[in-house]
C-alpha cells in the first residue's frame, strides 16, 4: 500500500465515508498499533476524543474487596525492575504514568493535567520535544507532594546503566527539564516521530524522588521501597508476598472523585490458566483472572456456570513461526545457524510458500484458540473489505504438493521429498504450553500429507526465553528448522517491533546471541526502508513506510504468522473493568466497580 | 551405642559440606538463567540483563562463587533473591507456617489411615477387608495427585460448593472463625496428599506385619492364650515397626520441603512452590538455602531413624 | 521325610514315585501357581505386552490422525476407546504410548530396586566407614534438587547419547536412568533396615557357624526374607516412574510432546473430565491395571520365596 492510497484512507475516515475504527482495524492488519494510527489521525487533525468510561458509584468506598488471579504471582514491585506483565501489573496497583492507553488506542490522562497537542504548543513542530503538564494536587500515599521532581528523577533513575533498570530503552535517548512544579519538558536527541514512550503506560509508571534518591545506581536494588511501594494510585501498600499475594488497601486521598470503589484488593498468584479460569467462572472465588491461556472449548463450558464472563481485548500480539534461512545442522567457526551458511531448503521460495499453504490456521482458531485466536495471514488481523495484493491466506495441500513438484522437490522412496539429495526433513520447537503443542501436531499432519518429515520439539519455556549463552535450546540461538511462539507489540510504536527484520539485529556468537533478528534474514531493501522510517515525522510517510516493510516479510515468508492473539480475561458478573490490549490489565484500576 | 551417637553427629558437619558442594556445582552448571524474561522483551536492550548478570556476580568463577556463599551463611546471612531482591530468609519464613501446617497436617493423617488399615490388612491377610484396603490403596498411588486434585475440585468446589480450592494465606476474621477457614481451605490438599502417602506407607504396613506375623514367636503368644489386641499391638507391632520408621524418616524433610503439585493445584504458598518457582526462575540464592535447609533435615532425620532401630529391635547394634 | 526309605505303612507305594527333587526354583514355582490372583495377574500383564507390541499392527488406525469433526467423543465402532480433543484415536494412541510407558514403568523400576537393593544389602552387612559413606551417599541423592540435576544431566548427556545409540533408544536410556536413579534411595534404606535385624537372627547366626561366605550368606539366607518391603516397593516404583514420565514430557525433556504415553494422556485429559471422562477414565485405567498386576504378581513372588510360608 503506498502513501497515496493511505492518504485516500484517511480522506475517506474524514469524509466519514469509513468508520474510524474500520480503518483502525484494517491499519493493525498492515502491522501498526492502534496507538500509532491514533497519533497518525491526531497529526492530520483527527484527534480522537477517548469514549469516557461510564462510572457510576457516586462516592469512594464501601465495595468491599477485589480479588485479582494471576496464574504468575509478581516478584517485585518496581516498576523499573519489572520483568514480564506480572510485575508491571503488580507495580500499577500502586503507581501511575502520567498517561495510558484504551481499548482503542487512545492516550487517557492519569497523572497529567491534558495530553500534549501540536496545537496547543505542547508537542513541538520539528518532533523534538513535547512538554506536559501534570495535575495538581496530587500526593504519594505517604503525604508527600507530586510535582515535577518526581519526573525528572525518574528519568534519571532509569536512563542511568548501573540502575539497570528494565524501562532504560525508553529514557535513554532523551532529556527531562523541569519548567516548573508543574511542568515537565522532555527534549529528544533527534527528532522522534513517535513521543508518546517516557512517562506513558506500564513502563512510564513513576515512583517518588524522595524515597528512592538515596538508591540510585549501584545501590538501586536494595531499596526498602521496592518492597514496600509508596505510589499515586488508588490503593495504599499493605502486604506483600514475592511470588504469591500483594495486598492493597483504599487510598482515601485519591486524586480523582469518587473513587477508587473497592476498600481492598488482593492479587493472587500461583497455579495454572484453566484453574484460575475455573475460580472466576465456576466457583466466584475470584472477581478477575488474568491472560487465560486456555483452548476456547473449555472456556465456553466453564462460562456457562454463570458465574461470570471472558472478555477478549485487542492487541498486536501475534502467535507466529520463524523459518531458518541459516542452517542448524552445520558449525561454523563454532557457531551454528551462523550467518556464514545458507539453509539447504528453506531459502528455496517454493518451499516458504508451501510451508506458508501447509498451516490449517482456521483449524487452529476453531479448535484450539477458539474466541481467544484470530486466524491471520498479515502480522495481525486483516478485515474481508481492504485487501493488499498478497496478504491473505489459505490452506491448500493440494496446492503446496504441486508448488514444491514444480520446484523440483519430488517424493523418494521413502515419501519424503527430497531434490539434488536434499531431504525436506524439518525440526520444529516451540515452548511447553499444551496449546503449542496440538498447534504442531495440527502442521505435523498437514506437512507430512505433503511429503515433509517433521520431528516435534517442545522446550521448558524459561529455557526457551532464556539469554542464556550456554544452552542450546533457546529461541535466538534457534538451532532447528522452524520455531514458533508469540511476539508482544504491546509496545505502542512499530518500530522495536520490525527491528527484528534488520540485517544488523542478526542474532550471533559476536553479540552473544541478543541481536532481534533471530530468523537472520538479510535484506537491504528492508533495511533502507527502516532507516528511512526512523526520522521521518510525517505519521502518514511514516506509516506506508511500515506497512511496506510488513509487506516485503510476509511476501517473502519471513515468518508465518498465524494466529492473533487478543487478550482474554475472566471477569466476575457484575463486575466492571475496562481492559486495554495496549497498556497494562490494570490500566484503569481506578475505574473498576461493581454494579449492585 | 552413644559413641555411635556422637561418632555420627561428628560425620554430620562434613558430610553436610560435602553435599552442599555438589548441590552448588549443579546449580552453577545447569542451564537457565535468571534474567531470562528479560530477553522476551524486545524493548529491553540486552545490555540490562548482562549488567545484572555482571553485579551479582554470575560470570565469577564456581569455587569463588561457592566460598562466598559459604562465608556468608556462616555469618548467618543467607542471601538474596535474584528475582525479588528480598532477603531469603524472609521468603523461606514467610511460607513455612503455611507448608508445616498443610504438610504436617497431610502426614498425620496418611499415619492414622496406614497404620489401623495396614495392621489389619496384615493381620488378616486376603479377607474381604484386606481386598478392600488394598485395591484402595492401589488405585490410591497408582493415580497421581494432579488427578486426584482436580477430581476433588470437582466435586467439592464446583458441583457441590462447599469448599473453596484457592488456598488463601490471609483469610479474614478472628478466632474461632479464623480456624475454620483455614480448615475449610486445607482440607482438599491435606486429603490429596495424606491419602496419597497414606496409600503407599498402608502397603508397606501391611507387608510389615505380614512379615512378622507369620513368626513363631506370634504364635506361641497366641498360644500362651494373650488376647488378640496385645498380640497384635506388643508382639506386631513393635517389630514391624523397623520399615515404617525408616519411611516416615525418609518423608520428613519432605514436610519441609513442600509439595510442588499439590501447591500448585491448590495454590498454597508453601515451600515446595517456592523452590520450583526459583529453579524455574534459575534464582540460585533460594534454591541454595532451600535445598541446604533440605539436606541437613534429610541427615537429621535419617540419624534419628538409625537411632530408633535400636531402640525398636534391642539386638541392632553397630559395634 | 521323602527320601528314600519308605516307612512302615507306605509298603504299598512304589519307590520312585516317593522320591521328589525339591529344587528352591522348582519349590518357588510352585508356590506361586497355587497364588491364584498373582496367575492371573501374571497372564493379565503379559496381554498388556502383547496388546502394545503387537496391538499397533492389528488396529492400524494411525496415532495422530487429525479429524475435528470426530474430537471428544465416546466409545464407538469406529473408535473402540473414543477420540480425544483433536479426533485422534484413543485406542491407536494407548497401544502405541503403552509401549513407551509399560518399558519405562518396568525398566526404571527394575533400576531403582536393583541399585537400592544393592546398595542397601551392602550397607546392611557393613560395619563402620563402609556404611558411613554409604549412608552419606544415600542422603546425598536424598538431598539432591531433582529438576536443576535433570535439565543438567540432560543437557550434557543428551548429545552423547544420540550419537551413540540413536535418537529413541538415547532418550529411553536417559530416561530410565534419571527416573530410577532418583528413586532407588528410600529402597536402600528400607532394605539396609531390614539387614540390620536380619544379620543378628539365629537363623543367620548358625548360617554362619557352619561356615557359609558374607555373600551367601547374605543371598541365600538374609535377602529372601529382606524382601517384603522391595516388593511392595517396586509396585510403587512401577507407578511412580510412568506418571514421572509424563512429567519429564511435561517439562520439555523427554521424549517429544506427541508421544502419548498414559502419564501424558492421563495430563491432557484432565482439563476435559467433566466434558469428556472417557479420556482419562481409560489413560488412568490402564495405569492401574499395570500396577495390580505387577503388586499381585509381587505378592505371588514374596509368597513363593519365602521360607517360612508353611504350606
Amino acid at each position: 500500500m503506498h502513501e497515496q492510497e493511505l492518504r485516500t484512507l484517511i480522506g475517506a475516515v474524514k469524509a466519514g465515508r469509513l468508520s474510524r475504527r474500520a480503518f483502525t482495524r484494517r491499519m493493525i492488519g498492515l502491522g501498526l498499533t492502534a496507538p500509532f494510527v491514533n497519533l497518525m489521525m491526531a497529526h492530520e487533525g483527527m484527534a480522537a476524543e477517548a469514549a469516557p468510561f461510564a462510572y457510576k458509584p457516586t462516592k469512594a468506598g464501601g465495595g468491599g474487596s477485589l480479588k485479582l488471579l494471576w496464574w504468575e504471582g509478581p516478584t517485585l514491585l518496581n516498576p523499573h525492575f519489572a520483568v514480564g506483565t506480572k510485575d508491571q501489573d503488580g507495580s500499577r496497583i500502586f503507581y501511575e504514568p502520567l498517561a495510558g492507553w484504551d481499548a482503542d488506542g487512545n492516550l487517557v490522562p492519569v497523572l497529567a493535567a491534558e495530553i500534549p497537542d501540536a496545537e496547543k504548543g505542547t508537542i513541538s513542530h520539528d518532533g523534538t520535544s513535547v512538554t506536559w503538564k501534570l495535575k495538581r494536587g496530587v500526593k504519594w500515599h505517604d503525604g508527600q507532594p507530586f510535582t515535577a521532581d518526581d519526573c525528572v528523577f525518574n528519568w534519571q533513575y532509569a536512563s542511568d546503566p548501573a540502575t539497570a533498570a528494565t524501562t532504560i530503552g525508553d529514557y535513554k535517548d532523551l532529556k527531562v527539564e523541569k519548567i516548573d512544579d508543574y511542568t515537565v519538558k522532555i527534549v529528544f536527541a533527534k527528532p522522534t516521530p513517535f513521543w508518546a514512550d517516557a512517562f506513558v503506560g506500564p513502563r512510564g509508571q513513576i515512583i517518588p524522588k524522595h524515597l528512592f534518591e538515596k538508591y540510585k545506581g549501584g545501590t538501586s536494588r536494595d531499596a526498602p521501597a521496592n518492597l514496600t511501594p509508596v505510589g499515586t494510585g488508588p490503593y495504599m501498600f499493605v502486604d506483600f508476598k514475592p511470588g504469591d499475594l500483594v495486598r492493597g488497601k483504599r487510598n482515601p486521598d485519591y486524586h480523582m472523585p469518587n473513587r477508587p470503589y473497592f476498600d481492598t484488593i488482593e492479587m493472587k498468584g500461583g497455579g495454572e490458566a484453566v484453574s484460575a479460569a475455573r475460580a472466576v467462572l465456576q466457583t466466584g472465588e475470584y472477581d478477575f483472572a488474568w491472560n487465560l491461556q486456555v483452548e476456547d472449548e473449555i472456556l465456553k463450558r466453564l462460562e456457562q456456570g454463570g458465574h461470570g464472563r471472558i472478555e477478549i481485548t485487542l492487541t498486536g500480539n501475534i502467535e507466529h513461526i520463524e523459518l531458518n534461512t541459516t542452517d542448524p545442522w552445520k558449525t561454523v567457526d563454532g557457531e551454528r545457524s551462523s550467518i556464514k551458511t545458507k539453509h539447504p531448503f528453506l531459502t528455496d521460495p517454493a518451499v516458504r510458500q508451501a510451508l506458508n499453504l501447509l498451516v490449517d490456521r482456521l483449524s487452529v482458531q476453531k479448535y484450539i484458540y477458539g474466541r481467544t485466536g484470530v486466524a491471520t495471514a498479515n502480522f495481525i488481523n486483516n478485515p474481508k473489505r481492504f485487501r493488499s495484493l498478497d496478504t491473505h491466506y489459505e490452506f491448500n495441500i493440494q496446492k503446496a504438493i504441486d508448488l514444491l513438484d514444480k520446484a523440483g522437490w519430488k517424493p523418494g522412496s521413502d515419501g519424503i521429498r527430497e531434490k539434488d539429495g536434499i531431504k525436506l526433513k524439518i525440526v520444529f520447537q516451540t515452548s511447553v504450553n499444551a496449546p503449542r503443542q496440538k498447534n504442531q501436531e495440527i502442521i505435523k499432519q498437514a506437512c507430512q500429507k505433503a511429503g515433509i518429515a517433521m520431528d516435534l520439539k517442545a522446550v521448558l519455556a524459561s529455557v526457551f526465553f532464556s539469554s542464556d549463552v550456554g544452552n542450546p535450546d533457546t529461541y535466538t540461538k534457534f538451532y532447528t528448522d522452524m520455531q514458533m511462539f508469540t511476539t508482544t507489540m504491546t509496545q505502542p510504536d512499530p518500530a522495536l517491533f520490525m527491528r527484528q527484520f534488520l540485517s544488523s539485529e542478526a542474532a550471533q556468537k559476536a553479540n552473544k546471541w541478543q541481536g532481534r533478528n533471530i530468523t537472520r534474514w538479510r535484506n537491504p531493501e528492508y533495511d533502507a526502508l527502516y532507516h528511512a522510517s526512523e526520522s521521518e515525522l510525517d505519521p502518514v510517510k511514516r506509516a506506508a513506510l511500515f506497512i511496506k516493510m510488513n509487506d516485503l516479510v510476509v511476501t517473502e515468508v519471513v515468518v508465518i504468522p498465524e494466529i492473533y492473539r487478543p487478550v482474554v480475561s475472566g471477569i466476575a458478573k457484575g463486575l466492571n473493568a475496562p481492559i486495554s490490549g495496549w497498556d497494562s490489565n490494570l490500566w484503569a484500576l481506578q475505574d473498576w466497580y461493581r454494579n449492585v | 551405642m552413644s559413641r555411635y551417637v556422637v561418632k555420627r553427629l561428628l560425620i554430620a558437619v562434613p558430610s553436610i559440606l560435602g553435599i552442599s558442594v555438589i548441590l552448588f556445582t549443579v546449580l552453577a552448571l545447569a542451564p537457565g538463567d535468571p534474567f531470562s524474561a528479560l530477553a522476551t522483551d524486545p524493548s529491553i536492550p540486552p545490555s540490562v540483563a548482562a549488567a545484572l548478570r555482571a553485579k551479582f556476580g554470575l560470570d565469577d568463577p564456581i569455587y569463588l562463587r561457592y566460598l562466598r556463599w559459604l562465608v556468608a551463611m556462616l555469618h548467618g546471612e543467607w542471601g538474596f533473591s535474584f528475582a525479588s531482591r528480598m532477603d531469603v530468609a524472609t521468603l523461606i519464613l514467610q511460607r513455612l507456617p503455611t507448608t508445616l501446617f498443610v504438610l504436617g497436617a497431610s502426614q498425620v493423617l496418611a499415619l492414622i489411615v496406614a497404620l489401623p488399615v495396614g495392621i489389619y490388612a496384615g493381620v488378616r491377610p486376603y479377607s474381604l477387608g484386606d481386598q478392600i484396603a488394598s485395591t484402595l490403596a492401589l488405585i490410591g498411588f497408582s493415580l497421581p495427585t494432579f488427578f486426584t486434585g482436580l477430581i476433588f475440585i470437582l466435586l467439592f468446589s464446583i458441583t457441590l460448593h462447599w469448599l473453596p480450592f484457592v488456598y488463601s494465606s490471609d483469610v479474614g476474621g478472628t478466632g474461632l472463625e479464623w480456624y475454620w477457614l483455614h480448615i475449610r481451605q486445607a482440607l482438599m490438599p491435606v486429603a490429596v496428599l495424606g491419602l496419597f502417602q497414606g496409600a503407599t506407607w498402608t502397603r508397606f504396613v501391611r507387608a510389615a506385619v505380614l512379615d512378622v506375623a507369620r513368626l513363631d514367636y506370634v504364635t506361641t503368644a497366641r498360644a500362651k492364650g494373650l488376647a488378640e489386641r496385645v498380640v497384635v499391638l506388643k508382639h506386631i507391632v513393635r517389630n514391624a515397626m523397623i520399615p515404617v520408621v525408616t519411611l516416615i524418616a525418609l518423608q520428613m524433610p519432605v514436610v519441609f520441603g513442600g509439595a510442588i503439585i499439590t501447591e500448585q493445584i491448590f495454590r498454597v504458598p508453601g515451600i515446595g512452590s517456592l523452590l520450583i518457582s526459583a529453579i524455574l526462575a534459575n534464582d540460585t540464592p533460594v534454591i541454595m538455602a532451600v535445598t541446604f535447609v533440605f539436606a541437613c533435615l534429610v541427615i537429621l532425620f535419617n540419624l534419628i531413624a538409625d537411632l530408633l532401630y535400636g531402640c525398636l529391635d534391642p539386638r541392632i547394634s553397630y559395634g | 521325610m521323602v527320601d528314600g526309605a519308605a516307612a512302615v505303612d507306605s509298603a504299598p507305594f512304589s519307590a520312585a514315585a516317593s522320591v521328589r527333587r525339591r529344587t528352591l526354583g522348582g519349590e518357588a514355582w510352585r508356590r506361586f501357581r497355587r497364588h491364584r490372583l498373582a496367575v492371573v495377574s501374571a497372564v493379565v500383564l503379559f496381554l498388556m505386552i502383547a496388546a502394545v507390541a503387537l496391538g499397533p499392527f492389528l488396529w492400524r488406525v494411525p496415532i495422530n490422525d487429525i479429524d475435528f469433526a470426530a474430537h471428544l467423543q465416546g466409545p464407538s465402532l469406529a473408535h473402540p476407546l473414543g477420540t480425544d480433543d483433536l479426533g485422534q484415536d484413543l485406542l491407536a494412541r494407548m497401544l502405541y504410548g503403552g509401549r513407551i510407558s509399560l518399558a519405562v514403568g518396568l525398566a526404571a523400576m527394575l533400576v531403582a530396586i536393583v541399585a537400592g537393593t544393592i546398595i542397601g544389602a551392602i550397607a546392611g552387612v557393613s560395619r563402620g566407614a563402609v556404611d558411613s559413606g554409604l549412608v552419606w551417599l544415600i542422603d546425598l541423592f536424598l538431598s539432591l534438587p531433582q529438576l536443576p540435576l535433570l535439565l543438567l544431566l540432560i543437557y550434557l548427556f543428551r548429545d552423547q547419547l544420540k550419537a551413540v545409540v540413536g535418537a529413541q533408544i538415547g532418550m529411553f536410556l536417559l530416561i530410565v536412568i534419571v527416573i530410577g536413579g532418583f528413586r532407588w534411595m528410600s529402597v536402600a534404606r528400607l532394605v539396609r533396615a531390614q539387614f540390620f535385624s536380619l544379620r543378628e537372627k539365629e537363623f543367620v547366626e548358625a548360617a554362619r557357624a557352619l561356615g557359609a561366605s558374607k555373600l551367601r550368606q547374605v543371598v541365600r539366607h538374609i535377602l529372601p526374607n529382606a524382601l517384603g518391603p522391595v516388593i511392595v516397593a517396586a509396585t510403587i516404583e512401577v507407578a511412580n516412574a510412568i506418571i514421572a514420565e509424563s512429567t519429564l514430557s511435561f517439562l520439555g525433556l523427554g521424549f517429544p510432546p506427541d508421544v502419548p504415553s498414559w502419564g501424558r494422556l492421563l495430563y491432557d485429559a484432565k482439563d476435559y473430565l467433566d466434558i469428556a471422562p472417557h479420556w482419562a477414565l481409560f489413560a488412568g485405567g490402564a495405569i492401574f491395571l499395570t500396577v495390580m498386576t505387577i503388586n499381585y504378581i509381587g505378592d505371588g513372588l514374596r509368597d513363593a520365596f519365602d521360607p517360612r510360608k508353611v504350606i
